[in-house]
């Protein structure tokens, strides 16, 4: 047919109507990252609310509206596309694929994104404002007294899930049937490792999310009593199934940023990955673990003792195959010729940062202790220490490494150096002193607090100022980068880095591997 | 492997700019506004106002379906054009099966929700254990049996008298529609519906056997018995309903036996419904367009899987539903 070397469209019909995996990818990045500037900004409003006690800027219910857009927005606006979006470079680079399974798919995928979080901020505008029930939107908060516009977020929440999807569904049919001849299973980077194990549960909890949100839709509308004792349902029974799909939803944030510093650390410690094999068999522990320790989110709604004392035993045991994790990683920097570029100053703040949030999770785990440190901001410090400095740092390291292959340009090494000490700086002041207040007895989700908390407060505070103004150099470097980096053109950017995406030429051409390239049986995975 | 050369490897086909994904985004998108503006209007609106959620919600649905209908349509020609190779062919089986997967686990949902209020919830609020408290506390009087027959509501004496917030009214139907409040088995509608939809199931397999062997007719004739079983088991769902709602008084304000009753019955017949359109576009494609061949039937194999998950569904259905 005499297409095969195409390159992109001119303007915006290329982005619009692409079914190539790196143009799909590049909006996934793009849109995951004015979505995190949208809700960082409304993570600003909260800090700024709380930077002195007593009312300050805002009133009780927008500082709820707050609270609960930013975790939604940060969860499935920021994190989730944003390693979709890295899926869709890498995943079909590093299998030796021409394209991902399912092209158009895979743009539906993508499209359906920015119009629904068009949607779900628009409903701010709307009378009523917008669900303020946080973004584990507890019934009855979100039904009995919810407003009106909850019925938007509850149709966004619909078609978000059938984005993951689809999107899933190609990440498993190109994973499963697109690998080029010899690439097994076991010889697969850990990235798509990693990512496989995520898609499969996407699969599996997105519907589950429908469900919840279909049965609050119900409630809502049409005189159901799901979440209402007094027709014989029970609120408790939302908490149950949005945990059922809340808690696989925690690793699957987490666990292709697993994949992306066990793709860098061996890079950069000029080592290959240590414990491969048991890494495979901790992230798929990790995943089927995830399905059976959900309540360990709610124990202080009043669970049965034998309830309390199987999701403690049970989501102990996640710390096992997550230690080995851990473990591997520093058994791979262990007497490595080490070198110290951003994307490893990145992982490695990751390392010592996720392991602290890991921690605070093993205490957050003991049903008795966690009655004291339940829904307070020892929480919220937990949970940062792992979706900031677990998912976001790693995310942050996947773009330096990464992008260089894919622009054919070299980002500032001095400026993303400082973006690392800013941001380790930044996150640590704010969520670390989080920790006592939330151990001394402060709530979350509240506008203001008693006095004793207030130097802590101001601390987190300007951490939280630094966080989000690093952020922005992050952009001007990523920007000056693709506008006017130095070009490379080396096949292999970093002298460390294993895989078939350092094989090819850079930048990474529009089209690679229309014919699947040959992998040679003798070379372990990388 | 490493004797696989590039030659031998067909190639995957990757088609070029696509104008379908935007299209079918403009058509969900609208629809799903159309929806929750329709909900709205009806739950806080005024109900004077004339407002435009129909129009919106109406267009979009068509827009959004005549997308899926031209998008199904070019995948369609691309594979009679020999364009799809063998692994182009494996993903598209791929893909199917876990989106069925994925609709198993949104029955999942519906089937923990009801597990969860059967086991736990009931007991509970007509005082059993630990969580029984509040029986004496908000719900005094209330017992507990399944299908629930009296909602803890009633028990204290309406919606007036309830201790918490009101939310709403529930009142219970008057007979359920388990088989132990059937009036005799031979009127028993889910018994019949059981019939029907586990002998479709059978025919489907039939007519999958005819194009195996190449045999249209039987083909076309098992797959049209098999749509109209389709057919008489929503029918049967529609009378099953009138019957509840007109005589036995059950509805969705029914409490949580209502609830959990049509929320499950209600999905299981949309999926029936989705499915049985999907049997009949492949008959329309064998018997108008001559489609498929004994080695290339995907298009109808894979509604054929989606009509056999139906039906397992429905099996846990009657069972946990209907009998138990």
């Amino acid at each position: 047919m005499g297409d095969h070397h195409h390159g992109p469209a001119k303007g915006l019909s290329r982005w619009l109507f692409t079914t190539n995996h790196k143009d799909i990818g590049t909006m996934y990045l793009w849109f995951s990252f004015a979505m995190f500037i949208l809700g960082g900004f409304f993570a600003m409003i909260i800090r700024a609310e709380l930077f002195q006690p007593g009312l300050q800027l805002v009133d009780p219910a927008f500082f709820n509206q707050m609270t609960t857009l930013h975790g939604l927005i940060m969860v499935f606006g920021a994190i989730m596309p944003s390693f979709v979006g890295l899926a869709n470079w890498m995943i079909p680079m590093m299998i030796g694929a021409p394209d991902m399974a399912l092209p158009r798919m895979n743009n539906w995928s993508f499209w359906i994104l920015p119009p629904t979080f068009l949607l779900l901020a628009s409903t701010l505008f709307m009378e009523g404002g917008a669900p303020a029930a946080g973004w584990t939107f507890y019934a009855p908060l979100s039904t009995t007294y919810a407003p009106p516009s909850v019925t938007y977020f509850i149709f966004c929440i619909h078609v978000l899930g059938l984005s993951s999807i689809m999107g899933s569904i190609n990440i498993i049919a190109t994973v499963m049937n697109m690998r080029a001849p010899g690439m097994t299973y076991m010889k697969m980077p850990l990235f798509v490792w990693t990512w496989l194990i995520t898609a499969f549960l996407l699969v599996a909890v997105m519907p589950v999310l429908a469900g919840a949100v279909t049965m609050m839709l119900m409630d809502v509308h049409f005189g159901t009593s799901f979440f209402s004792a007094a027709g014989g349902g029970d609120p408790v029974l939302f908490q149950h199934v949005f945990w059922f799909f809340g808690h696989p939803e925690v690793y699957i944030i987490i666990l292709p940023a697993f994949g992306v510093v066990s793709q860098i650390i061996p890079a950069f410690s000029r080592k290959p990955l240590f414990g491969y094999d048991s890494m495979v068999y901790a992230t798929a522990s990790i995943a089927f673990l995830s399905f059976i320790v959900w309540a360990h989110h709610m124990y202080t709604v009043g669970m049965p003792v034998a309830g309390e004392l199987f999701f403690m035993y049970a989501t102990m045991l996640i710390a096992v195959p997550t230690g080995v994790k851990v473990f591997n990683w520093i058994t791979t920097m262990w007497r490595g010729a080490l070198s110290f570029e951003t994307p490893m100053l990145f992982c490695i703040g990751f390392l010592v940062l996720f392991t602290i949030g890991g921690f605070t999770g093993l205490m957050l785990s003991i049903a008795p202790a966690d009655f004291q440190y339940h829904d307070s901001y020892f929480v919220v410090a937990h949970f940062h220490y792992v979706m900031v400095a677990g998912a976001v740092f790693s995310m942050s390291a996947a773009v330096y490494y990464w992008l260089p292959k894919w622009c054919g340009r070299m980002y500032n090494e001095t400026m993303g150096k400082t973006h690392f000490w800013i941001s380790f700086i930044g996150f640590n002041l704010t969520f670390f002193p989080q920790h006592f207040v939330g151990l001394a007895g402060m709530p979350r989700r509240i506008p203001d607090y008693a006095l004793q908390f207030a130097d802590f407060n101001m601390m987190s505070s300007i951490g939280a100022f630094i966080y989000g103004a690093s952020q922005i150099l992050f952009l001007y470097n990523v920007i000056a980068t693709i506008v006017a980096g130095k070009p490379t053109s080396e096949e292999k950017v970093w002298d460390g880095a294993e895989g078939l995406e350092w094989t090819i030429p850079t930048p990474a051409p529009y089209h690679t591997f229309e014919t699947p390239p040959k992998i040679d049986p003798a070379h372990a995975h990388s | 492997m490493t004797s696989q050369t590039s030659t031998e490897y067909a190639k995957y086909y990757v088609p070029e700019k696509s104008k379908l994904a935007v299209c079918a985004t403009i058509g969900l998108v609208l629809s799903i506004f159309g929806a929750a503006s329709i909900m709205n209007d009806m739950t806080f609106g005024d109900p004077g106002q004339e407002t435009s959620s129909w129009t919106i919600f109406l267009l979009g649905l068509f827009f959004f379906i005549a997308t899926l209908f031209n998008w199904f349509r070019i995948t369609i020609k691309e594979n009679i054009a020999g364009m799809n190779s063998a692994q182009l062919k494996k993903s598209y089986v791929l893909g199917m099966f876990w989106f069925i997967f994925s609709e198993v686990m949104f029955f999942f949902a519906f089937f923990g929700a009801l597990f969860y209020v059967r086991v736990l919830v009931g007991p509970w609020l007509a005082g059993e254990g630990e969580g029984g408290r509040m029986n004496g506390l908000l719900w005094e009087g209330f017992s507990f049996s399944w299908p629930l027959m009296q909602t803890p509501q009633e028990a204290v004496g309406g919606a007036g008298a309830q201790l918490i917030a009101n939310n709403g009214s529930f009142t219970s139907a008057n007979t359920s529609l388990s088989f132990n409040d059937a009036h005799a088995w031979w009127a028993w509608l889910p018994l019949w519906n059981t019939l029907v939809l586990l002998s479709s199931s059978f025919t489907c397999h039939l007519a999958h056997m005819g194009i195996l062997n190449g045999n249209r007719s039987k083909f076309n004739f098992w797959l049209a018995v098999t749509v109209l079983l389709g057919m008489i088991f929503l029918g049967l769902q529609y009378m099953e309903y009138h019957e509840a709602y007109v005589e036995y008084g059950l509805t969705l304000n029914a409490g949580i036996y209502g609830s959990t009753f049509f929320m499950l019955t209600g999905f299981h017949g949309f999926h029936v419904f989705m499915g049985m359109t999907m049997l009949l576009i492949q008959l329309l494609r064998s018997v108008v367009g001559k489609q498929f061949t004994a080695d290339d039937h995907f298009g109808f194999e894979a509604s054929s899987w989606y009509w056999h998950f139906v039906d397992v569904v429905w099996v846990f259905l009657f069972l946990f539903v209907y009998i138990l």
